[in-house]
């Protein structure tokens, strides 16, 4: 029951909160004009790529993707520990756990918001081009799941990294910088002299530029899958550890 | 209701609760007296279960404070020396928003929350936002967030700091008709509240526990430390001479002031009142009186009376 009340408060928080509306604005804004570049790219002649996989395989997208986990997370804990309200918070007859999943839940739902308005564009690219916007259903699902898959896995790197500091800017600036380690792994291959096929098959692995461009082809690959599932885990475990410590440090 | 044994808290280096002891029973409303950094707020803290102890126990009705720290919250109503509110909420919101998380549900909550905005004085501001609200009304808010689940115990840090005079007089009230409900522990470093709405007093001096008394027993203890203050129209030195030799007065200074009294200051002893002996020596030599009184006793001068007879034993 105190889950959902937390839950509740977590997303009112995000709503009620200007800096939410200015997100949701400038991401519509990215996502937007990014999708007219794909559209427009296939304008242009016969290509092989569909718009699915034109849209979550470019620069436009990865810019505005890896920017927005700092923006949802940062305040979740570094907020309430600078205004103190973490005090009455924990006084109340709540557990740790409650606490980290209500935060991580609230960030997860405002992070599915954001998204929701992009399956407007694929529904009007139907509508207006008489195409299957993915070709099949097969891409359409596999980017969306994975784009979920990938946001649970940041959304608790940007948990983490709150719980950490009562600092807002310092949290947005750690789970910024793993964020974007993790997100372009796979660019390692362009950087390094002598790339053996052991280590190009290793970054794969971490890659989620690869685990984004295989899932919007219609690739169902469960490897990628069991990796965020699991790190998602470790990670809010991690931070329902580092949560639990304030009370020694202080 | 409380029981402390061998508390201690230590944080960078620094000691703040020292091997500290006490207990309040149930029905008591005790205040928690002790200049800043006295290590007030850390105990307070620690029995609200915000943060651990480094050794030591301490347990709330029966519940160890470490172990079963969600039993001790859900019977402890805490208001922080700083009340943190969420500003983007408003009064009535935020009220429900506590008493839902204290378990406070359905028609209850609603009881509840109508219940403590009477009893704190909110209904004119639970529409307004709460960044909007004055200090003093955050301050209610805060006490009201305390009672909403009708705990067995209150822990009251500092509830009059910020207020006005008239808010302090109306917390105070409130308090005290709390008291016959609920268990208080609250901090301040107003000697006068203390003795308005206390029925024990804990004096705590760099984390441990000077003096455990009544606030008499206390304004008895230091009284030596203040004094009988009186304005008498006499010649300067016949005066000090008189007062001098009245029973149970250890010194008497006499000042001239501009307008021609003299300003009497009395040192006694703590179980003699002289101020009786005083107006009737006035009376009998034909002396004007036109102030008698005790001089205000401050904080500090208790601390300095208390702290230092300690050292001495």
């Amino acid at each position: 029951m105190n889950f959902f009340t937390l839950l509740n408060r977590e997303i009112r928080a995000y709503f009620l909160s200007p800096v939410a509306w200015v997100v949701m604005f400038f991401f519509l804004l990215l996502t937007g004009f990014n999708f007219y570049a794909g559209v427009a790219a296939l304008n242009r002649g016969p290509s092989e790529v569909t718009v699915v996989e034109a849209f979550f395989n470019t620069v436009f997208f990865w810019f505005g993707f890896v920017l927005i986990f700092p923006l949802i997370t940062m305040r979740l804990f570094s907020e309430e520990y600078k205004m103190g309200t973490i005090e009455p918070l924990m006084t109340a007859p709540v557990r740790d756990s409650q606490v980290v999943l209500a935060k991580y839940g609230g960030a997860l739902f405002f992070y599915i918001v954001l998204w929701l308005p992009s399956l407007l564009y694929f529904a009007v690219f139907t509508r207006v081009t008489r195409l299957e916007a993915a070709g099949a259903a097969g891409p359409f699902l596999g980017a969306y799941v994975m784009l979920l898959l990938i946001g649970m896995f940041y959304l608790a790197v940007g948990c983490l990294a709150s719980a950490l500091t009562r600092n807002q800017i310092v949290a947005a600036i750690m789970s910024f910088t793993v964020i974007t380690l993790f997100f372009f792994t796979g660019l390692l291959n362009f950087f390094l002299l002598n790339v053996t096929p052991a280590l190009r098959e290793l970054t794969a692995y971490f890659s989620a530029l690869e685990h984004m461009s295989e899932a919007s082809r219609g690739f169902f690959d469960s490897r990628p899958v069991v990796f965020y599932l699991s790190l998602t885990v470790f990670v809010l475990f991690l931070t329902f550890h580092v949560f639990q410590s304030r009370r020694w440090r202080n | 209701m409380i029981k402390v044994e061998g508390l201690t808290k230590k944080y960078a280096g620094i000691t703040a609760v020292n091997d500290l002891n006490f207990t309040v029973e149930k029905g008591e409303i005790v205040g928690f007296l002790g200049p800043n950094g006295a290590g007030k707020s850390t105990t307070m803290r620690i029995l609200s279960c915000y943060l651990s102890a480094t050794s030591g126990r301490a347990s709330v009705a029966g519940f160890d404070v470490a172990s079963q720290s969600r039993e001790v919250r859900s019977r402890v109503g805490y208001m922080p020396e700083n009340v943190a509110l969420y500003p983007e909420m408003r009064v009535q919101e935020y009220l429900e928003y506590r008493a839902a998380l204290k378990g406070v549900r359905g028609r209850r909550n609603r009881q509840r929350v109508n219940a403590v905005k009477e009893l704190c004085n909110l209904r004119d501001v639970e529409q307004k936002l709460i960044g909007a609200l004055s200090k003093g009304y955050r301050q209610r808010v805060g006490l009201a967030d305390a009672l909403l689940h009708d705990p067995d115990l209150l822990i009251l840090d500092e509830p009059t700091i910020g207020l006005d005079p008239n808010q302090i007089r109306q917390v105070r009230q409130l308090i005290k008709d709390l008291g016959k409900r609920h268990t208080i522990l609250l901090s301040t470093h107003i000697l006068s509240e203390v003795e308005m709405t206390c029925s024990r007093v804990l004096i705590i001096d760099r984390g441990r526990i000077a003096a455990s008394d009544t606030p008499e027993a206390l304004a008895g203890r230091v009284r030596t430390a203040g004094g009988i203050r009186a304005e008498i129209h006499a010649e300067a030195g016949d005066l000090e001479k008189a007062l001098a030799a009245l029973p149970g007065v250890r010194k008497a200074e006499v000042e001239a002031m501009p307008d021609g009294w003299q300003g009497c200051v009395l040192r006694t002893d703590a179980e003699h009142d002289p101020r009786e002996s005083v107006a009737r020596l006035a009376a009998t030599r034909g002396w004007a009186l036109r102030e008698l009184g005790r001089e205000q006793v401050n904080l500090e001068r208790v601390f300095a009376e208390i702290t230092q007879s300690e050292e001495l034993r």
